[in-house]
């Protein structure tokens, strides 16, 4: 998993609440056996006529100025629905590397931190002033920093906001979840040995 | 005295290997239920670090997402599409390698993931079951602690057993009353769901409680397990009870002989105790529901069949409104509408929700003797081939042909139609899936929600209807 520190680049203003994974990326893109390449179908169904298949020049990430946004302010429940992890693949294809909204869905939240894109819970309030931000463009750059978490907007006042700190740590230091609870074999071999004379018809 | 605890207190409390100083929990996952979508890239990911499965046969391989459901299908060579015969070849190469059980396509214990593991008895109560689908909810219905994870998690529980989590909070729903004619478990999921909203549940493990919800069969509580995702809750859970020990005596999986005592002694044991307390408490009676059916693009967009199109402006929210402004324009449907008087062009009845043989037994209900109306194409597709061979024993076959429905092999079908089971853009479906996402049944396909009864009245009517008028003639 790449590290995450700080970042600074274009904020796109996505004001859709409850915005499942299927419109993330839909089912028909979910035949693929690799992690990458996903990016050109994000929100395939809002950026593509669906008859021609051209970009619809609408759609905020086809807008020139968004079009090499890396991070995203959303309306509430993002990220809500199936539990592809093929939706946190696609942003990250795309090059999103952080997502802004007042509230996200449980296994989107786990999913997208796995993969190194920093998820921020704010207050409405604060969303609205940063959704300002993000419609002013290719001005609407803001800066995250992760190890002081804090946003920096455009007229240099700072957001703070909470995160997980074991999520933190995880994502500061681009580290491997498996490989960490791997050390901890010895508890697991325990574990197992207990449950086993205690509910021993789970072992076959 | 010890703390009252709830079901999920005690799970989890029985599954916590560690905890560390910043309150991260590392728990053991018992049983793990792995399909052809969600899986490769966590096999590839074990392959690359050269690790192995920690417990093979904690797990069953299965195809489902994207298997074909055209009657008498072949094997997966036959499968015309390479993109998906492909994840199907994967998925069997995969379980190989690592030595996981395996089902192939053809078999009869082959189905929807959510279906087979109960019938397998692989679903148990007291246990910790993932599954890389937000679906896994339905296994709640036995009391197992059961959710959906990303494929990380997959390879996370292939290698390690565990899963490293927060615990969730506490929510109970209480139904009381008991369900009216012509409505179902279906209908009382969707009512919660418009009640609590699709966020609603978010940061809980929901239990399920109350007299109306004690009354359901196990097929019941799994289709309100299972749609507990769409109220943003990860995981459902009902209380084991006798009902739950009689539908897993004799399973494949099931414990067998004097582990079978032990086994039911210890799931007597799980029932939340008395004065166990709860984050959030929601209460709601179901006796005066009439069947529902969902007008929007969300699971919380539901109504009676006896009500209209809601109309935006009566919602004060501006993100809100403009969020069901666009759900109207999208479903082509204009506030004031009655929900009667919109016309389907197809009719699925299947999926993790409602393709059990009670689901079954209740669509061939209301389709025998009738028949499909010629403006709409209907289809079955059983959740698996045991649900479909015990259709065929009780000639539900037969009445579904008759009536003009296609009687289709097991799968998850159109409910997110990557098998090529699909509507076509504005075609227009009732269904007894789980999503009415835009696109969810094909780009630009409009879904609405209903129960098996109500999607087979919409079949004969030709549009949507309310089941009760179809049944009393």
């Amino acid at each position: 998993m790449e590290k995450f520190d700080t970042l600074t680049g274009v904020a796109a203003p996505f004001p859709i609440v409850n915005c499942d994974t299927d419109k993330i990326i839909p089912a028909r893109f979910l035949k693929t056996l690799t992690r990458t390449g996903l990016g050109k179908s994000l929100f395939d169904a809002m950026r593509y006529d669906p008859s021609t298949g051209e970009e619809n020049p609408g759609f905020v990430l086809n807008r020139p100025a968004y079009r090499n946004a890396e991070i995203l302010v959303a309306g509430e429940n993002f990220g809500c629905g199936s539990s592809r992890e093929h939706a946190p693949w696609a942003l990250l294809d795309f090059g999103i590397r952080c997502v802004i909204a007042p509230s996200f869905a449980d296994i989107f939240f786990n999913n997208s931190f796995k993969n190194g894109i920093l998820l921020i819970t704010l207050p409405k309030e604060q969303i609205e002033s940063l959704m300002q931000d993000a419609e002013n463009g290719a001005n609407a750059r803001l800066t995250i920093d992760l190890q002081k978490q804090e946003i920096s907007r455009p007229d240099g006042s700072t957001v703070s906001f909470d995160v997980d700190p074991f999520k933190k740590h995880c994502l500061l230091n681009g580290l491997d979840d498996i490989g960490l609870t791997m050390q901890k074999a010895q508890k697991i071999d325990t574990f197992e040995g207990t449950q086993k004379s205690k509910t021993p018809w789970l072992y076959r | 005295m010890a703390k009252a605890r709830t079901l999920f207190d005690k799970i989890w409390e029985d599954h916590l290997i560690d905890v560390q100083d910043d309150g991260t929990c590392l728990i053991y996952i018992d049983r793990q239920l792995i399909h052809e979508i969600t899986s490769a890239q966590a096999f590839d990911g074990l392959r690359a670090s050269n690790r192995r499965a920690r417990r093979p046969e904690a797990n069953i391989c299965v195809p489902d997402h994207n298997v074909p459901t055209t009657p008498g299908r072949g094997g997966t060579d036959e499968i015309d599409d390479d993109e998906s015969r492909i994840q199907l070849e994967v998925l069997e190469k995969n379980a190989k390698e690592f030595g996981l059980p395996y089902i192939p396509i053809n078999d009869i214990n082959q189905g929807i993931v959510h279906v087979i593991g109960p019938e397998q008895g692989f679903t148990q109560p007291g246990v910790t079951l993932v599954c890389g689908d937000s679906h896994t909810a339905t296994h709640g219905a036995f009391g197992a602690l059961a959710f959906g994870v990303g494929t990380s998690e997959v390879e996370h529980v292939l290698a390690t057993q565990t899963l490293i989590q927060r615990p969730a909070k506490n929510m109970r729903i209480t139904v009381n009353g008991s369900l009216p004619l012509g409505c179902t478990a279906k209908d009382l999921i969707l009512a919660i769901i418009g009640k609590i909203g699709t966020a609603g549940g978010t940061g809980h493990v929901i239990e399920y409680a109350g007299p109306a919800i004690e009354e359901l069969s196990m097929e019941g509580r799994m289709t309100v397990c299972n749609m507990t995702i769409e109220a943003g809750a990860r995981a459902g859970l009902v209380a084991p009870d006798e009902k739950t020990f009689e539908y897993l005596k004799g399973r494949p999986q099931s414990p067998k002989g004097a582990q079978w005592e032990q086994a039911v002694e210890y799931w007597r044991t799980l029932p939340s105790d008395p004065g166990a307390t709860y984050d959030e408490e929601v209460v709601l009676d179901v006796t005066e529901i009439v069947p529902q059916v969902t007008w929007g693009t969300s699971p919380q967009d539901e109504i009676g069949i006896d009500g209209v199109v809601p109309d935006p402006k009566n919602e004060s929210d501006p993100l809100r409104r403009a969020s069901m402004e666009r759900s109207l324009e999208y479903m082509g449907l204009k506030a004031g509408t009655p929900m009667r008087e919109i016309a389907v062009d197809k009719v699925f009845i299947g999926s993790c929700t409602n393709s059990r043989i009670e689901d079954m037994r209740a669509a061939a209900a209301v389709a025998k003797g009738r028949r499909v109306a010629s403006s709409v194409y209907a289809m079955v597709v059983p959740g698996s081939g045991h649900v479909k061979a015990q259709a065929e024993e009780e000639g539900l076959d037969k009445i579904f042909i008759e009536a003009g429905f296609d009687w289709r092999e097991p799968g998850c079908s159109m409910c997110l139609a990557m098998n090529g089971d699909m509507l076509l853009p504005k075609e227009r479906s009732a269904s007894t899936s789980n999503r009415n996402f835009e696109g969810r049944q094909g780009p630009g396909g409009r879904t609405h929600l209903v129960s098996p009864p109500m999607a087979a009245a919409a079949a004969i009517a030709g549009h949507l209807t309310d089941v009760r008028e179809i049944i009393k003639d």
